[in-house]
C-alpha cells in the first residue's frame, strides 16, 4: 500500500465515522479513534491528534448553524469554557505522562458510557423552577425558541456544572475528544437547562475546550499532517452528512445498532489495553 | 455595523452578535478545509516517500510543531506545512470566536463577563504560543 492509497483508506474511514458520529450524537472524534488504532493499527497518540482537529472542525461547524437559530446560551456557554478549558490543560499534561495502554483503558470506558448516555438521552419536560442566586448574578438566564415562540428559562446548580465540566475538560484534553457526553450531562441534568439549549452550548463549548489542549499536542509532535489531513476532512464531510441523514429520519434503530457496534470497539480498546497491545 | 443592528430593534438583544460569530466560526472552518485541501493535494502529488509507520510513534520534526516553523514550511509550499498551516487556522478559530466574545462583552460593559473571556483567552493563547517542549 502506497501513501495516497493510505490516505484514501483513512478519509473513507474519517467519513464513516463522521456520519457515525453525528447519526449518534457521539460526534466523530470519538468514533474515530478507535477505527484508526484497531483498524489500521495507528498510535493512538497520533489518533488522539487526528481526532482533536476534526472535533474542532466539526463542533465549529455546527456551532456556526445553532448559533444562528437562537438556542445557544453564551454566557452559560463562556463561563463554563474556564472549567473546561482549565480541565482540558491538566488532561494534556496527564496524558504526557500516562501509560499509553492505560489511556486506552479509559478511552474504552469513556466510549462505553458515551454510547449509553446517547441511547438513553431524551428531552426532560423543562422544569418550571424559580431563580437561583449565583446564576442571577452571572445573568445566565436567558430564552430559547419554542413551538409557542420565546420561552424563558433560569439556570441552575451552576457550582455542580463547573465541577462536571473541569471533568469534562480533563477528558477532553486527555482522550483528544470533544467529550460532549458530559458536557449535556452538566448543563441538563445539573444545570437544568432545556435539552435543545443544552445539546446546542455543549457543542458550542467543544472547539474552545479542544483548541485548548490542540496548542500542546501540536507542539509536542502529536498532529501529523499525513494523517490529520484525511481524518479531518473525512470526518467533517462525514457528519455534515449524519446531520442531514438524522433530521430527515426516525434512526431510532440504527443508532442502537451502531452504538453495539461502537460498545464492541471500545471493549476492544480496553482489552488491548490490558494485554499492552496497542 | 454592530453598533447600528444592535440599536434596532431585534427579537433576541443578542441575535446579531451571534450571528457574527457564527459567520466567524463558518468562515474558519471553510478556510482551514480550504488549505489542509490544498496542502493534501500537493502532498499526495510530491509525496514519494514510502508510507509512513504510524505504528510507532515518533513525533513530528520541529518544523511542523512550532507555528515559525510551519508558517516556513508553508510559505515554502510544501504539503505538510500547507497542512499543518490549515490545521493552525483551524485551533485558531474557536479562538478568534473567544477574542470575538470579548470585544462584544467590552462593548455592551459587561465586564464580568470581560473578565470571563479574558481567562479563557489567556488559557487558550498559553496552550497554543507557550513553550511546552
Amino acid at each position: 500500500m502506497n501513501t495516497v492509497e493510505l490516505t484514501w483508506l483513512v478519509m473513507l474511514g474519517g467519513l464513516l465515522a463522521g456520519f457515525v458520529g453525528a447519526l449518534t450524537g457521539l460526534g466523530g472524534g470519538v468514533v474515530v479513534v478507535p477505527l484508526l488504532t484497531l483498524v489500521f493499527g495507528v498510535d493512538i497518540r497520533y489518533a488522539i491528534g487526528a481526532a482533536l482537529v476534526s472535533v474542532i472542525a466539526t463542533s465549529s461547524g455546527a456551532a456556526a448553524a445553532y448559533l444562528r437559530e437562537g438556542y445557544s446560551n453564551i454566557r452559560v456557554g463562556m463561563f463554563l469554557e474556564i472549567a473546561t478549558t482549565v480541565g482540558a490543560l491538566v488532561g494534556v499534561v496527564a496524558a504526557l505522562h500516562l501509560q499509553v495502554s492505560v489511556i486506552s483503558v479509559i478511552f474504552g470506558l469513556m466510549l462505553i458510557y458515551s454510547a449509553y448516555a446517547s441511547l438513553r438521552q431524551s428531552p426532560r419536560p423543562t422544569e418550571t423552577l424559580g431563580p437561583d442566586r449565583i446564576a442571577s448574578w452571572l445573568r445566565m438566564d436567558s430564552t430559547y425558541p419554542t413551538a409557542n415562540g420565546l420561552e424563558h428559562y433560569h439556570v441552575h446548580g451552576v457550582p455542580l456544572g463547573f465541577a462536571l465540566m473541569f471533568v469534562a475538560g480533563v477528558l477532553s484534553g486527555l482522550l483528544g475528544i470533544g467529550s460532549g457526553a458530559v458536557k449535556v450531562l452538566a448543563m441538563d441534568k445539573a444545570m437544568k437547562l432545556p435539552f435543545k439549549v443544552s445539546t446546542t452550548t455543549s457543542n458550542f463549548m467543544i472547539g474552545v475546550t479542544a483548541a485548548a489542549s490542540a496548542g500542546i499536542y501540536l507542539s509536542r509532535g502529536y498532529i501529523d499532517p499525513g494523517l490529520a489531513m484525511p481524518v479531518m476532512l473525512g470526518v467533517l464531510v462525514g457528519s455534515l452528512g449524519g446531520a442531514r441523514v438524522l433530521a430527515g429520519a426516525n434512526v431510532r434503530v440504527l443508532h442502537l445498532v451502531f452504538s453495539v457496534v461502537i460498545a464492541f470497539l471500545a471493549i476492544e480498546m480496553i482489552y488491548n489495553g490490558f494485554t499492552g497491545r496497542l | 455595523m454592530v453598533a447600528s443592528s444592535l440599536s434596532r430593534l431585534t427579537p433576541r438583544k443578542d441575535q446579531r452578535l451571534d450571528e457574527l460569530m457564527g459567520e466567524l466560526l463558518r468562515t474558519g472552518v471553510l478556510l482551514a478545509a480550504l488549505v489542509v485541501c490544498v496542502g493534501g493535494v500537493v502532498y499526495l502529488t510530491r509525496h514519494a516517500m514510502p508510507v509512513t509507520n504510524y505504528q510507532v510513534f515518533q513525533g513530528e520534526p520541529s518544523e511542523l510543531r512550532t507555528i515559525a516553523g510551519i508558517l516556513q514550511e508553508a510559505l515554502a509550499l510544501r504539503g505538510r506545512g500547507l497542512i499543518q498551516f490549515g490545521l493552525l487556522i483551524l485551533i485558531a478559530t474557536p479562538i478568534a470566536r473567544v477574542a470575538f466574545s470579548f470585544f462584544a462583552f467590552l462593548y455592551q460593559r459587561d465586564w464580568t463577563y470581560v473578565v470571563v473571556t479574558l481567562m479563557v483567552l489567556g488559557l487558550l493563547l498559553y496552550s497554543l504560543l507557550g513553550r511546552h517542549a
